[in-house]
């Protein structure tokens, strides 16, 4: 089997470029995301079994159903509806951002309930409010415990920001699918394409390990 | 200084505490003693609003502090508080522990409350330990430390809640010989304890509790030598 490295060096620009939108994508998932997360995983929280009902059902809903419906859905129907025509790169971030929220909020609210009831009636008890004690004492160690499964949902979401493709957001993988259907070569776009993703999330990886040993106390 | 009237405590259909009236005057040491269960926790709990309370008053100074309209984190700021399993802040070093309530609560100035933690930390005996996290302590260093945070906030009354219950014996010592300074100082205190020996040597009064009811309260001596009340005398012989 020959391996056509030159179809590789053609499309390295195109690679190069879908490869920064795909990132570019996946750090609007995950910022967005995080914010919108936090607030459905406190919204959850909230003791007002009504008006906590509602953040229950958008995590029921975004989790109980594939992403790939999702992007079709918000492609196709939610974008056009409000601007007119479709936006590949917007749906394709929003649908990322409210995919991501709904496990990041589960993510939160497990952080934040792992933590000791004592952390919070120490706090309490030397008169800080429930805001402050929130602040200062329950949510930087619930954060520092939410590091890993954060890095596992992060990884998610690079890698399922390939489902783009199909709405030909010109991501990473839309243009592996362009090199593969303009040579019918499979190895060389999608290894390519493999090796890129799997760059991404090494050094995810290891940014989050240096960021977990940086909050180590003792 | 502390007025409990009838205080009721119910978690659902189980009533913890039925009826407690007591009076803590300035600067007494009340040691609280019963069996587990008997509602002595929950007790020390309600005096700082720690647990919401079913019916009865609690007026600290003069303040009903049931009432709704007082500032609950005002009082429980002059109100120190120190926990079994010292509820220490595992993220933030010995001194930042401390100055936490001073800075954010009090609004005191940085430099005053750095000054104040050590000076505090010197008195239990821990300024060395400023920079080091809790986790790299003993449970007694902890406890002094929890002490040390407490008082950080200038508090009027101190209630602790089987400070010692937690430890190994031999750091048992440590924080009683803290506790008996604080004691020696005219610090109120309103102590929960299974340490029969504190209660003898510290307290002014001893109440006993049992089944959600203050059965018996009288001076050390009286209560521990002459118990007058059947469930004291059996409670007493089986710590003794």
């Amino acid at each position: 089997m020959d391996f056509r490295f030159d179809i590789i060096m053609e499309y390295a620009p195109y690679l190069l470029k879908g490869t920064l939108i795909t990132i570019g994508l996946s750090l609007a998932g995950i910022v967005i995301g995080t914010i919108l997360g936090l607030f459905i995983g406190l919204g959850k929280m909230m003791r007002n079994k009504y008006l906590a009902f509602p953040f229950t059902v958008y995590i029921t809903v975004f989790r109980g159903t594939p992403l790939l419906v999702q992007v079709l859905l918000i492609h196709f129907g939610v974008v056009p509806f409000f601007i007119g025509e479709t936006h590949a790169v917007a749906a394709t971030i929003i649908a990322l951002s409210l995919n991501a929220a709904a496990y990041i909020a589960e993510i939160f609210r497990a952080g934040i309930a792992s933590i000791d009831r004592g952390q919070m009636e120490g706090a309490r008890s030397l008169g800080l409010s429930h805001v402050q004690s929130m602040r200062h004492i329950i949510l930087p160690q619930a954060f520092k415990r939410m590091i890993p499964p954060l890095g596992n949902e992060f990884i998610v979401l690079i890698k399922d920001s390939s489902l783009a493709s199909v709405i030909a957001a010109p991501e990473l993988m839309y243009w592996g699918r362009a090199m593969s259907s303009q040579y019918f070569r499979t190895w060389e776009p999608y290894l390519t394409a493999a090796v890129i993703y799997l760059i991404l999330t090494l050094l995810l990886s290891i940014l989050l390990h240096s960021l977990e040993r940086r909050l180590a106390t003792e | 200084m502390i007025k409990v009237q009838a205080l009721r405590k119910s978690f659902g259909a189980n009533e913890v505490l039925k009826d407690i009236n007591v009076t803590i005057k300035p600067q007494e040491v009340v040691v609280v003693i019963g069996p587990s269960g008997s509602g002595k926790s929950t007790f020390l709990r309600c005096i700082n609003l720690l647990e919401t309370i079913t019916a009865g008053h609690i007026l600290i100074e003069g303040k009903d502090i049931t009432d709704k309209q007082t500032d609950i984190n005002k009082i429980r700021a002059e109100v120190g508080m120190v926990f079994q399993h010292f509820n220490l802040f595992p993220h933030k070093t010995v001194l930042e522990n401390i100055v936490l309530a001073p800075l954010k609560v009090k609004k005191v100035d940085k430099d005053q409350a750095r000054e104040k933690a050590l000076s505090l930390l010197k008195k239990v005996g821990l300024e060395e330990k400023a920079n080091v996290y809790p986790d790299s302590l003993s449970g007694g260093q902890k406890q002094r430390v929890a002490i040390a945070r407490a008082l950080a906030m200038e508090p009027k009354i101190m209630l602790f809640d089987e400070p010692t219950s937690a430890l190994d014996p031999e750091m048992v010592g440590e924080v009683l010989e803290v506790m008996k300074q604080l004691a020696r100082e005219g610090m109120t205190m309103v102590v929960v304890t299974h340490e029969m020996g504190f209660a003898r040597e510290v307290g002014d009064r001893v109440l006993f509790m049992d089944g959600g009811y203050i059965v018996e309260e009288n001076i050390p001596k009286h209560l521990f030598e002459s118990p007058q009340q059947e469930r004291t005398k059996a409670f007493l012989s089986k710590v003794l």
